[in-house]
């Protein structure tokens, strides 16, 4: 490297931006796209050229989307759980992460290990007898089952990333605090919750993502049209509207602004999370 | 009940004073203890109902010939299920798609997302916006995603075909991507790809940090050009991380599911079927909750050698050198 001349440089610079910019282009056109034909005039969505900037362009998809068909339920069915999942997950996971960071305990590696066994089972392959759980707790057909299927399928993650955390956090600050008598719960509260925030805020995120964009797990269990969830939502639009694509879509881009939103504002956490190994699937 | 234990201790100790008997640090140790699984507890409870349990039931349901009713007559089978799914030709063929699938999208997201990894290492204009931009896929739901590219790939006046026929040239009619095996499964493929690089980018960017920049610097001043450099020390470097890429996609590519679900539903007649969505057909359209409970086990089964078998392979190469 040491040898190349600026020129060269400059040159080799030039041509990664192109080639990055083919393939930015390539990852955003479908969303593109999207968006230009949530803005279509249903008889348009496969108009031969396809249009790109739709003319006439009208915003009856986002009326319809968000007026009928109870969406506003949805959204509000959707926040609810994430919202809730979210919070309960962040802050039972730091819980566990805390015991298994700060303290020796008999069995803590049996526990945690098992824990981590939960992070190579992919969820839908348990689907079946998670069903058979949440029947018979009568867990099924209702939000507070989502909620309690979402925060212990997320808990093996959400203790793994907070864990290595709270192990890379000064030991002496704990033991100053434990030796001036303050407690457990005094130091999990007063040092490492505050001191902890940019993890936290990775497990909330990928919290609330997660539960937002749940799928499988919602689709098995939920039978009442009125405690549907966005995914479920918008997946039925497409079975019962088989030729509305800009209703299915605006009510895509309506689900997706909240993961937008999210994913700019705390990108950093974001990308921690994954190369912590978050994967959403 | 921890607030409580917390108080007991009253007593400070200065910087000069001794440090506590054995006898008092063990109390301390054991009201710690009792704080830790106070803390560990619903954590731990949780995932034992929604994790550990159903591992557990799958395994035991999967020997029955289970009936999802209550008070149903199940009746121990023993290994029948699973003789019937090695027998079953619809099963087999979900695994050779599954392997396809794998074999197809595990190497492309590996390649591309190092190439773009690669592009995207040294600083440059806009590279965050960059970031965003490859990350987009792999934050957006794949239920959002499947929609969207099941629409892209439409037979008549899907964006695709049109891209093919009129931009491209490169076909003389519209493709019915959906509407055969093959094709369907390399629409699958094009999706898991274009949803999965950034996450693959991601990953091994954070990899590639931890190469030492000097490695570099004397492969250079030893006149190695970029891809020998690419070659000898940034590969060998990214081992690890490249075997936890493939372990967690092949674990990812195995178990396609959603996608598959919205975009082919399995069709035409089963013919796009992959493991997962066939078991979840069996589980809830047929009420076979024994069988598919099998076919949960084998996929479990085949997804832990596979990963083992990476890392053992990787190992040996490592060893090798």
């Amino acid at each position: 490297m040491s040898y190349d001349t600026p020129q060269l440089r400059r040159t080799r610079s030039v041509a990664r931006l192109v080639a990055l910019t083919i393939g930015a282009l390539i990852m955003i056109a479908p969303f593109l796209y999207m968006i230009s034909t949530s803005f279509k005039p249903n008889r348009l969505a496969f108009e031969w050229p396809p249009q790109f900037i739709p003319n006439p362009a009208t915003m009856d998809n986002y009326v319809q989307a968000w007026s009928a068909n109870h969406f506003a339920r949805y959204f509000a069915n959707s926040l609810m759980v994430a919202a809730v999942t979210m919070v309960a997950t962040t802050l039972l996971a730091a819980m566990a992460a805390y015991a298994f960071a700060r303290f020796r305990f008999p069995g803590r590696s049996l526990v945690f290990w098992t824990m981590m066994l939960g992070l190579m089972v992919p969820g839908v392959v348990i689907l079946i007898p998670q069903f058979l759980v949440a029947r018979s707790l009568e867990l099924t057909n209702s939000l507070s089952g989502l909620v309690f299927f979402y925060v212990g399928g997320g808990m093996a993650f959400n203790t793994f990333l907070l864990r290595g955390f709270f192990e890379r956090m000064p030991a002496e600050l704990d033991e100053a605090m434990d030796i001036d008598g303050a407690g457990a719960l005094r130091r999990f509260v007063a040092l490492y919750l505050p001191l902890s925030r940019p993890a936290l805020a990775t497990s909330a995120i990928f919290a609330f993502l997660g539960a937002w964009d749940e799928y499988s797990w919602a689709l098995t269990t939920i039978n009442d049209p009125d405690k549907q969830t966005l995914p479920l939502a918008i997946a039925q639009y497409q079975g019962q509207h088989a030729t509305s694509w800009g209703l299915v879509f605006a009510a895509s881009l309506i689900a997706l602004v909240p993961v937008i939103v999210v994913f700019l504002a705390g990108q950093r956490h974001v990308v921690a999370g994954l190369q912590t190994g978050g994967v959403k699937s | 009940m921890t607030a409580q234990l917390s108080t007991a201790a009253p007593r400070r100790i200065g910087a000069g004073e001794q440090p506590p008997t054995p006898r008092r640090r063990s109390a301390r140790a054991r009201r710690g203890q009792v704080a830790a699984y106070l803390f560990l507890a619903p954590a731990f409870a949780l995932f034992v109902v929604v994790l550990l349990v159903p591992i557990v039931k799958a395994t035991q349901v999967s020997f029955y010939q289970w009936l999802p009713f209550p008070g149903a007559d199940n009746t121990f089978v023993g290994l029948d299920n699973y003789r019937r799914a090695f027998a079953d030709p619809q099963f087999r063929l979900s695994l050779v798609n599954a392997t396809v699938y794998m074999l197809v999208t595990v190497p492309g997201q590996i390649v591309i997302g190092l190439g773009v990894a690669l592009l995207l290492q040294n600083r440059l204009p806009a590279r965050s916006l960059f970031r965003v931009l490859f990350y987009l896929p792999v934050v957006t739901s794949w239920v959002v995603v499947s929609l969207l590219f099941r629409y892209l790939f439409a037979t008549d006046g899907g964006l695709v075909n049109w891209v093919l026929v009129r931009g491209l040239g490169v076909a003389d009619h519209p493709i019915g991507w959906l509407e055969s095996r093959w094709t369907g499964i390399a629409a699958l493929c094009v999706l898991g790809i274009w949803k999965g690089v950034g996450w693959t980018a991601i990953i091994l960017l954070a990899g590639m940090t931890g190469v030492p920049a000097h490695l570099h610097e004397a492969a250079a001043v030893d006149g190695a050009g970029y891809l020998r450099r690419l070659w000898h020390v940034t590969l060998p470097a990214l081992r690890r991380t490249l075997l936890f890429v493939s372990v967690m996609l092949v674990i990812g590519g195995f178990n396609v599911f959603i996608s598959v679900l919205l975009m082919t539903a399995g069709g035409p007649a089963g013919e796009t079927e992959m493991p997962l969505t066939y078991d979840y057909k069996q589980a809830f359209n047929f009420l076979e909750f024994g069988y598919g409970s099998a076919i949960a086990v084998i996929m479990t089964l085949i997804v832990l050698i596979l990963s083992i078998g990476q890392t053992l392979l990787a190992n040996r190469a490592e060893r090798g050198e």
